[in-house]
C-alpha cells in the first residue's frame, strides 16, 4: 500500500526517513502544532513551494532541461485562478475553471516552447525561456487594466475558506476551526496529491526514460526514443504542475501579483532549492523546500535574538545584525553546496550502509 | 529457397563534407540471415556508412532501403522502430544508471512502452527479466546493479553489445564490437554473434579489422577505400585481392 503510494521509491535512508516524516507530521498538524498566522503563512507556503520545487525537478533532474521559465508557469496558474475569482466571483465554480484554464494555457505555453526550441543545444533553449519569461513578466505588469499591474490582484475566495467562516464554534486542542484552517488543508491535501503525481511519474516507465534522454540523448534516439517528444511531454508537465502550485498560491494568498509570482528572484530560489534538496530525486524538494523557507523565514528572528545575546562583544554583533541576514543565508548555501554536492537527499542516499 | 529481395539496401549512397566525399556511391545489397564483414582502412568510411544507414547522418545523395521501404529522410528512432539497431565503435552508454536499467530501458522501448506515466516501472517484471536474460548473455549479470560510468571499459564494451542484443532488430550493426575488451572476452562476444547469425531472421553488419574474427564469422565481405565500394564477395576470395593485402597488411600489423 505504502509501496504503491511512493510509487516504490521509498526513501533508502534512515536519517532521511526521518526527516521526511518530521516534515510530513509538522505540515499535517501545523495548525496545532506551531499556533498563529505567521507559522500557518509559512506552512501553507512550503506545501506550496514543495510542489513548485518538485515540478522544476522533474525537468532539470529528471529531463536534464535548463529552464528559467518556470516562475512563470507558477504566475499562469495564479493569475488563471486570480483572475477568475477576481471577474466570476468568489464561488468554487471559478476557482476551478480559473485553475483548469491556467493549467491549460501554460501547457500549451510548454509545447510551444519546447517544440520550438528543445531541438537546439540546451544553452539556447535555457536562453529562450529566459526571454520568453521576461517578456511575459513585463506583459503581465503593462496590462494594469487585467492583471492589476505591479499592484495585482485582490479578490475573494469562497466564503467557506474565509478567515471568518467557523465550521464548529468549540475550539479543538486551543485552535479555531476556521475557513483559514479549512483552506490550509484544502492546500496541504492538493499539494501532498500533486506530490504523490509527480512521484508517480517520474517512477514510471517514462521518468526511467527522462532520465536515459538526459544521459545520453544519442543513444536514446539510437534505441528507438523520439527525444524531443520526451522533453517536450516533460516540459508540458511540470509546466502543468507548476500552473496547479500557482493556483494553490492564489487561492491561499487572495492576492496575486508579479512579486509573489513570476519574480526572477522566485526562479532563482526554485533553483537553489532543488540543487540543496538533491537534483534527480523529489524527496530533495521536500526537504530544500522547507529548510530555504524557513531559513527565509526565521533566519531573521534567529539572528535578531544573537545579536541581543551578544551586544556586549562589539565586531559579532554587528555581524549577527537581522539585517545581514540575506549574508548568512548565502553563507548556508555555499556550505551546503560545498558539502552536499548531490543535495541533502543525494548525501543521506550515498550514506546509507 | 526461393530468391527474397534483400532485406537492406544502399543505392549510390554519398556523403559529403565540403568539399571531402565520405561516403561515395555505395551501392550494395544485404541478403535476411547472412553476415557482411566491411572492411577497409582506418578513414575508409566505414563508420560513416554505418551512420547513413542508421540515420545518425543524413545522406548527401543516394537512398537506403529496408524490406522495399525508403528510410533514407527518416529518423534515427524511426528506423529503429522499423528493424534498425546498432552498437558503436565509441561506446555511448546511460553512465549515472545501472547496468540492468541501461538493458531494461532498451527492452521498454522495443515493447513501447515509453510513454507510459501512470503505472510503476518496477512493475514490467518482464521487461527486467528480459534486462537479466540478456545481461545473462554476455556474461555481466554480475554487475546488474553497478553503476555504468564505475564499470570497467571491457564491461562497458560488453554492455554495448548487450544494449543491441536486447534491442534484438533485424538488422544489427556492429562497429568493431570486441576493440578494446580483453583476449578472454572476445570469444563471449563472437559467440554471441555467432548465435545471432544462425538466427535466419537476423541481418548482420560488421566492422571489424581483426581478420580471423572475419574469416571466421562473414559470409561476405566488402571493401571500402577512400569511401568508395572497391571489393565484394566472398571472404577467401576478396582477403586475396592485392587492394585488401595493401591495405591490411599495410595498416594494421597483427591482421592476415
Amino acid at each position: 500500500m505504502l509501496t504503491r503510494l511512493l510509487s516504490g521509491d521509498m526513501p533508502r535512508s534512515g536519517l532521511l526517513t526521518v526527516l521526511l516524516l518530521g516534515i510530513l507530521v509538522s505540515l499535517a498538524f501545523a495548525p496545532f502544532l506551531f499556533p498563529g498566522t505567521k507559522s500557518l503563512e509559512t506552512a501553507a507556503k512550503i506545501c506550496i513551494f514543495i510542489v513548485l520545487v518538485a515540478s522544476y525537478d522533474l525537468l532539470l533532474g529528471y529531463a536534464g532541461i535548463v529552464s528559467f521559465a518556470h516562475t512563470m508557469f507558477f504566475g499562469i496558474g495564479a493569475y488563471g485562478t486570480a483572475l477568475a475569482l477576481s471577474t466570476t466571483g468568489p464561488t468554487y465554480s471559478s476557482m476551478i475553471w480559473g485553475t483548469a484554464a491556467g493549467a491549460i494555457v501554460a501547457g500549451i505555453f510548454a509545447l510551444a516552447i519546447g517544440l520550438f526550441s528543445l531541438r537546439v543545444k540546451a544553452i539556447f533553449f535555457a536562453m529562450v525561456t529566459l526571454a520568453v519569461a521576461s517578456a511575459f513578466a513585463v506583459l503581465m505588469s503593462q496590462l494594469s487594466w487585467l492583471t492589476g499591474g505591479e499592484d495585482g490582484l485582490n479578490y475573494g475566495v469562497p466564503r467557506e475558506f474565509k478567515p471568518a467562516f467557523k465550521l464548529i464554534d468549540e475550539k479543538i486542542l486551543d485552535v479555531r476551526i476556521n475557513g483559514k484552517l479549512l483552506l490550509y488543508y484544502f492546500v496541504f491535501f492538493a499539494s501532498a496529491a500533486l506530490f504523490l503525481i509527480m512521484l508517480r511519474i517520474v517512477n514510471s516507465p517514462f521518468g526511467r526514460t527522462l532520465k536515459a534522454v538526459r544521459d545520453n540523448a544519442f543513444r536514446a534516439e539510437a534505441i528507438g526514443y523520439k527525444v524531443v517528444w520526451y522533453r517536450t511531454t516533460a516540459t508540458v508537465l511540470s509546466a502543468v504542475m507548476a500552473a496547479l502550485a500557482g493556483s494553490l498560491l492564489a487561492i491561499w494568498l487572495r492576492y496575486t501579483g508579479p512579486a509573489t509570482t513570476l519574480s526572477m528572484e522566485i526562479m532563482i530560489d526554485i533553483l537553489l532549492m532543488v540543487v540543496i534538496g538533491g537534483m534527480g530525486t523529489l524527496y530533495g524538494a521536500v526537504v530544500g523546500a522547507t529548510i530555504f523557507i524557513l531559513a527565509q523565514t526565521y533566519l531573521q528572528n534567529l539572528m535578531g535574538l544573537a545579536e541581543t545575546a551578544t551586544s556586549s562583544i562589539p565586531i559579532v554583533s554587528t555581524l549577527v545584525a537581522p539585517e545581514r541576514w540575506l549574508l548568512w543565508l548565502g553563507v548556508l548555501f555555499i556550505l551546503s553546496v560545498y558539502f552536499f554536492p548531490s543535495g541533502i537527499v543525494g548525501r543521506l542516499r550515498e550514506g546509507r550502509a | 529457397m526461393t530468391k527474397e529481395h534483400p532485406i537492406l539496401e544502399t543505392e549510390g549512397l554519398t556523403i559529403r563534407f565540403g568539399g571531402h566525399v565520405a561516403v561515395d556511391q555505395v551501392s550494395c545489397a544485404f541478403d535476411r540471415g547472412t553476415l557482411t564483414a566491411i572492411v577497409g582502412p582506418n578513414g575508409a568510411g566505414k563508420t560513416t556508412y554505418f551512420n547513413l544507414i542508421s540515420g545518425q547522418l543524413r545522406a548527401s545523395g543516394g537512398t537506403v532501403i529496408l524490406n522495399g521501404e525508403e528510410i533514407t529522410r527518416m529518423s534515427v528512432p524511426e528506423r529503429t522502430k522499423r528493424g534498425i539497431g546498432r552498437a558503436f565503435q565509441l561506446t555511448s552508454l546511460f553512465p549515472t544508471l545501472n547496468v540492468r536499467e541501461n538493458v531494461r530501458l532498451v527492452a521498454q522501448a522495443k515493447a513501447s512502452k515509453g510513454f507510459d506515466m501512470l503505472s510503476m516501472a518496477s512493475r514490467h517484471v518482464h521487461l527486467i527479466e528480459r534486462a537479466e536474460h540478456v545481461l545473462n548473455e554476455v556474461r555481466l549479470i554480475d554487475q546488474a546493479d553497478s553503476v555504468v560510468s564505475a564499470l570497467p571499459h571491457g564491461d562497458q564494451r560488453k554492455l554495448e553489445v548487450a544494449l543491441l542484443i536486447a534491442l534484438g532488430p533485424q538488422v544489427l550493426m556492429f562497429d568493431e564490437p570486441t576493440a578494446g575488451m580483453s583476449v578472454d572476452e572476445v570469444p563471449v562476444i563472437l559467440e554471441l554473434i555467432r548465435k545471432l547469425k544462425n538466427d535466419m531472421d537476423r541481418t548482420i553488419l560488421l566492422v571489424e579489422h581483426k581478420m580471423d574474427v572475419i574469416r571466421s564469422l562473414a559470409d561476405r565481405i566488402i571493401v571500402l577505400h577512400n569511401g568508395a565500394l572497391v571489393a565484394d564477395g566472398d571472404p577467401a576470395e576478396v582477403i586475396a585481392l592485392p587492394v585488401v593485402q595493401e591495405a591490411y597488411l599495410g595498416k594494421t600489423p597483427e591482421a592476415a
